[in-house]
């Protein structure tokens, strides 16, 4: 393997070719860099790189592969999955030595003194860091055009969004400049900007990966989850950082299912959507989605169908509530989460001049970007004395209802539900920025599995207006490996269609003549 | 509910401690009550037999052994300080011995 081939490897086919030694994880890594070095001026994906500290990663990994082909086969496979594969992290996972910006410029210049609990599962892994990803600030925007740093394009059309928060994350991922990155998902921001740049992406069941070490958004939704290529790829990456941790005491001890790391491919994944219950909930097919987006997913629920699946349309009725409510509670946590950054002990200060109330004044005003303000104002107006009873608690009523619709769906015997990720394709920057609720509305289909802590996914299920349409599954609490085993089936079902052989068109524009 | 006015987005963003310019509260003042205005039909959701959830997944939450873990030490968690002295971080003196007599 060489050049192109390595650059648009997936962790994979990577594994295979580093173990039989067609490759080297230090070839692919000065792929990548080089790759980025030529093209992310125009993509905008990356915020830090860490070029010397990754190719020393994959040098050790290359060497462990080496001794381990000597010593014989049972040496090679007993090797981590992950050994020598590059990957991405989203710029609020605190790796030590490395900036951690959450994309706010109340963060310049911090560096992490110490690792999160992905970033030491993944070292222990052998993966090889490339650096950290550009995202809306503290993961709060639908389009990472709340970055405080820098503009993400999407590689299907540089005039538009990668989606968000996780933008520099999944844009990364879509123009092959890794085969693996990490996001975080608090309303969506794995699933939708997977859904707009064409790539596979995955929020845990709430609990499933510690959130030791990773910037807080809101507490009680806020997961970690992987962003590849293709299903078999998000497995690997959720299996090397999933798990409990005794640093984070909402992380699951619910086992890991081995499953993950073998998940089938081809025909007998396809297989296994036969006899598989999909419910079709009818509110997820909002207002204001795109026609084309609608006939995409419907027929990938028709392909889903048309391989056995059982298909059935349901009712959720509490979604349209799920906006508000998601509204009220993300953005009250984010107020009591936020109100750490004080110009005290760490980040952007502003303190010294005049009194220590006008230091925090100074502080958070000129710190914080505008997306981020209105988010603490909505959730300190909301857990103010007075309206704590008629909006917070309210919020976490219908939260309950929320979590019961799905409860109705799971007693009737249904593996998943089947919906759209995004009403909309990749829109064009500036279009939601004038108004808050335009981009809040981005999140509507995903937003309710944050409420209900399930896991879900987004994967590929074609094209409208040439930009990708993602379809999104949504399980049973722990359910990942039956929902990346059905999207790998659905890969499977997919493979020759047409849209497949689709490449991201502006990949070329980024600079680096390929596609 | 009422539109937020003025003053009331004055007292939040205080509550929030944001110093922000005159301009900024009145394009806040604007979209709060735009987002407001979204939150009134949860008012008319029926909850009046539910209980509230702050979490939806819920798991035991072992205790750990009562045993000291090795801590940050004190060099790392102190590098980010704006303003450090010795093992402390300096902050403006809260209080002066000529003021309060």
């Amino acid at each position: 393997m060489n050049g192109e081939s390595l650059r648009r490897a997936t962790a994979a086919e990577l594994r295979a070719a580093f173990q039989s030694g067609a490759a080297t994880s230090r070839a692919v890594t000065d792929e990548l860099f080089a790759a980025i070095e030529r093209e992310d001026g125009v993509l905008g994906a990356w915020l830090h790189l860490r070029q010397e500290e990754a190719r020393a990663e994959a040098d050790r990994a290359d060497a462990r592969y080496a001794t381990a082909r000597a010593a014989g086969p049972a040496a090679l496979n007993a090797l981590p999955p992950l050994l020598g594969v590059p990957v991405a992290l989203k710029d609020l996972v605190n790796l030590t030595g490395t900036p951690t910006t959450a994309g706010s410029r109340i963060l310049e210049g911090y560096i992490s003194p110490y690792d999160a609990t992905i970033a030491t599962r993944l070292k222990e892994a052998g993966a090889v860091i490339l650096g950290k990803t550009n995202m809306d600030e503290f993961a709060m925007g639908s389009s990472t055009e709340f970055s405080a740093y820098k503009k993400t394009v999407n590689p299907w059309g540089i005039d538009r969004v990668p989606g968000g928060s996780s933008g520099g994350s999944s844009a990364a991922v879509a123009a092959f400049h890794a085969p693996l990155s990490i996001g975080t998902d608090t309303g969506g921001s794995i699933r939708q900007p997977a859904s707009l740049t064409g790539i596979v992406g995955m929020k845990p069941t709430y609990g499933r990966v510690s959130r030791y070490g990773i910037v807080a958004f809101a507490s009680s939704l806020d997961q970690v989850g992987p962003f590849a290529r293709t299903a078999q790829d998000a497995a690997l990456l959720l299996h090397a950082i999933a798990g409990a941790d005794a640093h984070d005491a909402t992380s699951s001890r619910s086992p890991l299912d081995a499953a993950l790391l073998n998940l089938p491919g081809g025909d007998a994944a396809a297989a296994a959507i036969r006899g598989k219950r999909f419910a079709l909930p009818k509110e997820y097919f909002v207002a204001g989605m795109e026609a084309g987006v609608e006939r995409a997913v419907r027929d990938a629920v028709a392909a889903l169908e048309g391989a056995g699946g059982i298909v059935e349309e349901v009712s959720l009725p509490t979604t349209e509530h799920a906006l508000a409510t998601y509204y009220i509670v993300a953005p009250a946590e984010a107020s009591a989460n936020l109100a750490r950054y004080d110009g005290i002990r760490y980040g952007a200060s502003k303190h010294g001049g005049g009194d220590l109330l006008n230091g925090y004044l100074e502080t958070r005003g000129r710190g914080f970007g505008p997306e981020v303000r209105r988010r603490i104002m909505l959730g300190t107006y909301a857990l103010s004395a007075g309206y704590y009873d008629a909006y917070y608690v309210k919020a976490q009523k219908v939260r309950t209802l929320i979590a019961r619709d799905f409860d109705r769906i799971w007693a009737a015997g249904f593996d998943a539900i089947v919906a759209p990720t995004s009403p909309q394709v990749a829109w064009k920057f500036g279009a939601k920025m004038s108004d808050p609720v335009s981009m809040y509305l981005a999140d509507a289909c995903t937003l309710p599995a944050n409420m209900a802590g399930l896991p879900g996914v987004s994967i590929p299920c074609g094209l409208s207006e040439n930009l990708p349409v993602g379809l999104q599954l949504i399980g049973k609490p722990w359910s990942e490996a039956e929902l990346l085993g059905i999207s790998a089936g659905y890969e499977a079902l997919t493979a020759t269609a047409a849209w497949r052989a689709v490449a991201p068109h502006d990949l070329a524009k980024l600079g680096g003549g390929a596609a | 509910m009422s539109d937020l006015t003025r003053a009331e987005v004055e007292r939040v963003a205080a509550l929030a401690r944001l110093g922000l310019t005159s301009d900024e509260l009145g394009k806040l003042q604007g979209d709060l009550n735009l987002i407001l205005e979204q939150w009134a039909h949860l008012a008319d959701v029926d909850t009046s037999s539910v209980p509230p959830s702050a979490q939806t997944i819920v798991q035991a939450m072992p205790l750990r052994n009562d045993v000291a873990e090795p801590s940050l030490p004190v060099d790392d968690a102190l590098q980010n300080a704006p303003a450090r002295s010795g093992d402390f971080v300096r902050v403006q003196a809260i209080l002066s011995e000529e003021a309060d007599g």
